[in-house]
């Protein structure tokens, strides 16, 4: 599912720390649209800790999904501080996966 | 069996997640036009994590990369051709210079992981005056060369006419890319008919390019497939015109004959080979028994 060269496992299945460079969010950046089937996923420097706030139109059911989709990304990226806001607007699970990504490389100076 | 190929814009989840369901044969993941200067990092993330996530069914997968004078094209083919696409659509394609530089960086990213070099084929956008008049050499420039395809609205920009419904501005274009496509041994496909409520015009512009030899067409609106997947799919007619070359020719063997003939008519070479291409493409469409 993920593209080999962005994720490392160790036996156990957990990712190795220590090969990943921590993702620095050195700026504010914006992802997204909030069209239907889109998420808009702004991110700015953290405080040391992950903190989301979502809002979306499938919340009741979805919630719980999408912030593990999310917590995952971080978790690729190796982003231990952010805040990030999210309008859902029925996303699905891979534009989540890529708007996060996209926004993420943006703050961090990293997209091409 | 590539009838339509659907453009669908490579930032638009909305689009891209129903892109397996809309009836088309291939679907074009478009990086280029479609796309904002801006939003190409976005777009690409989203295609990328289509392709690794959702089910496109029996679509081949077609992605449209930037052209090589933007500083897009290599991001483009870096972070696509890991995922395997079917085909690569290179954009303004202008000749074998052009085409070389292209596939040697295939053949670099493909290397670089593991990917066979040489998988990923190659449908080029011939889409100006020079990409024309170098299709031949463009057709033959690669291993990789699936088709040639025809983009009428940047070519009519180059020849500085105005576009029409009827054509005739891009005849010479379009006779010159089938010939081109064919003497090279490849596929050619029709440039897109941009109106998409007109499906009176858009059915006389997709016969207008089955009858000069084109395999398919390309279409920019989910509402145009199944005209398009119509016109260029064999007709009863001349499904039941092929099942009887190939029982007469069945018939002539039989009989010890060396000439073949069926209501009157030689059937050579061509008469069998352009049944055969009629039989299988109906077995691919219909599951009709090819023999």
């Amino acid at each position: 599912m993920y593209p080999a060269d962005s994720i490392h496992l160790n036996k156990n299945g957990k990712i190795k720390k220590e090969e990943l460079a921590k993702m620095k969010i050195i700026k504010a950046a914006i992802a997204g649209t909030v069209e239907s089937s889109d998420v808009m996923i702004s991110v700015m420097p953290g405080e040391g800790k992950v903190d989301i706030d979502l809002n979306s139109k499938v919340g009741m059911y979805y919630q719980d999904e999408i912030l593990k989709v999310m917590k995952e990304v971080l978790q690729e990226l190796d982003v231990p501080s952010v805040k990030i806001k999210a309008v859902d607007k029925g996303a699905l699970d891979c534009t989540v996966r890529a708007r996060l990504k996209t926004a993420i490389k943006r703050a961090a100076g990293e997209a091409k | 069996m590539r009838r339509t190929m659907l453009f669908l814009p490579g930032n638009n989840p909305n689009m891209i997640m129903n892109g397996g369901l809309l009836g088309s044969d291939s679907i074009i993941f478009d990086l280029e036009d479609a796309v904002a200067p801006d939003q190409k990092d976005a777009a690409r993330e989203l295609v990328k994590s289509a392709l690794q996530t959702l089910n496109f069914g029996k679509c081949e997968i077609i992605v449209r990369i930037n052209a090589l004078d933007t500083p897009y094209w290599e991001d483009d083919l870096e972070e696509m051709l890991p995922l395997k696409p079917d085909v690569i659509m290179p954009t303004k394609v202008s000749g074998a210079e052009y085409m070389a530089k292209l596939v040697a960086k295939m053949d670099e990213v493909e290397k670089k992981n593991g990917i066979p070099v040489g998988s990923t084929k190659i449908i080029p956008l011939l889409e100006t005056t020079l990409g024309i008049e170098n299709a031949y050499a463009i057709g033959t420039s690669t291993k990789r060369m699936a088709a040639l395809y025809l983009g009428a609205e940047d070519l009519t920009a180059d020849l500085r006419c105005q576009r029409t419904k009827e054509g005739k501005e891009i005849a010479y274009a379009r006779g010159r890319l089938v010939c081109a496509a064919r003497a090279a041994g490849i596929e050619a496909y029709d440039t897109p008919f941009t109106d998409v409520e007109d499906l009176e015009g858009l059915e006389k512009d997709a016969r207008l390019a089955k009858g000069l030899g084109y395999t398919g067409k390309a279409v920019i609106s989910p509402r145009h497939v199944s005209c398009v997947n119509k016109v260029f799919s064999p007709s009863a007619k001349e499904i039941a015109y092929a099942q009887e070359v190939f029982e007469a020719i069945r018939y002539a063997k039989e009989q010890g004959k060396g000439a073949i003939s069926l209501r009157g008519k030689m059937i050579d070479a061509p008469i069998a080979q352009r049944a055969k291409i009629v039989l299988d493409a109906a077995a691919e469409i219909g599951g009709l028994l090819n023999e």
